[in-house]
């Protein structure tokens, strides 16, 4: 599919995302229900994601380019780290040190009581 | 001279200084990746992000002038958000399996990172702001910019905090997992997914494709799922 025709189909579901998020005023991001919406029409015609697969992974691939520009951002917060650097060093390093443990654990678990007891 | 500098003047505040200046330091920050062999204290990103901002100031640009240019690049964080559809239908058959224990995993591994962070940081002193902005600091960064705009912390702070997190994740995970002894490529990738989203997903990659493939589906269901959980737990909190 042609590159122009893909950042259309794309733009086209993060608007509908966009007005869904309005109307039913959620607290989800459009582009997020734009994603589901096209996870969806993936599951009613598969042959939509083969033609899709190509372009995209072109954009994917270059997916952290993307938050630079927001990175950059960190300038305009530089007086806030300075004042708060321990206390956000503290929270980050703990909470992802937490973050993977848990999940691994969590996982772990589910997956032995799911054996224990099959369907 | 004079009208060297006018047209330099003109030019640094014009979109386009901004744009060049986004894409010139990400391919170098690349080519920096790739010669200190994907050695994720090199991320990409992060190189950029520092770059830009030494260029900036020494320059004398603020923020707000960079970003006229940049928010092009920006904008694409919708688009690609919505883009992450189609990895996710391909990895869908793997997760009828196990979709449950993961589902289970994701959910409570988004939950503990976001509100550890918060109460860690509250308890420290931090500001109300700051707390909020963390909440969503493990899901890939144009969905965790969206949930902080919802829930009134600072996206752009929120994206800092993204960065952060998935470098230490990077770092941290594959040490983390000898020391515990968690040997399983689809639990270890799972844990990286949905902890240093991204940049997780890329440092599994490069330890094995089983361990890669796990991490990516697990970010993208984080990224999905993230945004209607933590919104609700924080209300559980504050109401």
């Amino acid at each position: 599919m042609p590159f122009l025709s893909v950042m259309t189909i794309l733009l086209i579901y993060q608007l509908v995302g966009e007005l869904i998020v309005r109307e039913f005023n959620m607290t989800v991001p459009g582009p997020v229900i734009g994603m589901l919406l096209m996870l969806f029409s993936l599951l009613v015609k598969r042959s939509f994601a083969d033609q899709l697969l190509k372009p995209t992974e072109m954009i994917l691939s270059h997916f952290s380019l993307l938050f630079i520009p927001a990175g950059v951002g960190l300038m305009i917060h530089l007086s806030r780290l300075q004042d708060e650097w321990l206390a956000i060093t503290i929270a980050l390093l703990s909470s992802t040190v937490l973050g993977l443990l848990v999940t691994a654990w969590t996982m772990m678990l589910m997956t032995k009581l799911m054996n224990r007891n099959p369907k | 001279m004079n009208d060297y500098s006018a047209i330099w003047v003109y030019l640094a505040a014009s979109p386009l200084f901004g744009l060049t200046l986004t894409l010139t330091c990400y391919l170098l920050a690349l080519q920096i990746y790739r010669k200190g062999r994907g050695n994720p204290l090199l991320t990409p990103v992060a190189t950029s992000i520092v770059m830009i901002i030494a260029v900036l100031s020494v320059m004398d640009i603020p923020y707000d002038s960079y970003f006229s240019g940049a928010q092009f690049i920006h904008f694409l964080l919708g688009p690609a958000t919505v883009a992450l559809a189609i990895p996710l239908f391909y990895q869908l058959s793997k997760l009828k399996k196990i979709w449950l224990p993961m589902t289970v995993a994701v959910i409570c591994g988004i939950t503990v990172s976001g509100f550890s962070a918060y109460f860690i940081a509250r308890a420290l002193g931090a500001s109300t702001e700051t707390i909020l902005s963390m909440i969503p600091k493990s899901v890939t960064a144009p969905v965790a910019m969206g949930i902080s705009e919802q829930i009134n912390g600072l996206p752009t702070l929120t994206a800092v905090f993204v960065v952060i997190t998935g470098v230490l994740g990077a770092i941290m995970g594959v040490w983390l997992f000898k020391l515990f002894k968690i040997n399983d490529d689809n639990i270890k990738g799972v844990a990286m997914g949905v902890t240093a989203h991204g940049l997780g997903t890329a440092t599994s990659l490069q330890i094995n494709q089983q361990m890669g493939a796990f991490a990516g589906l697990a970010m993208a269901l984080s990224a999905s799922v993230s945004a209607f959980v933590l919104p609700f737990v924080l209300s559980l909190i504050n109401p």
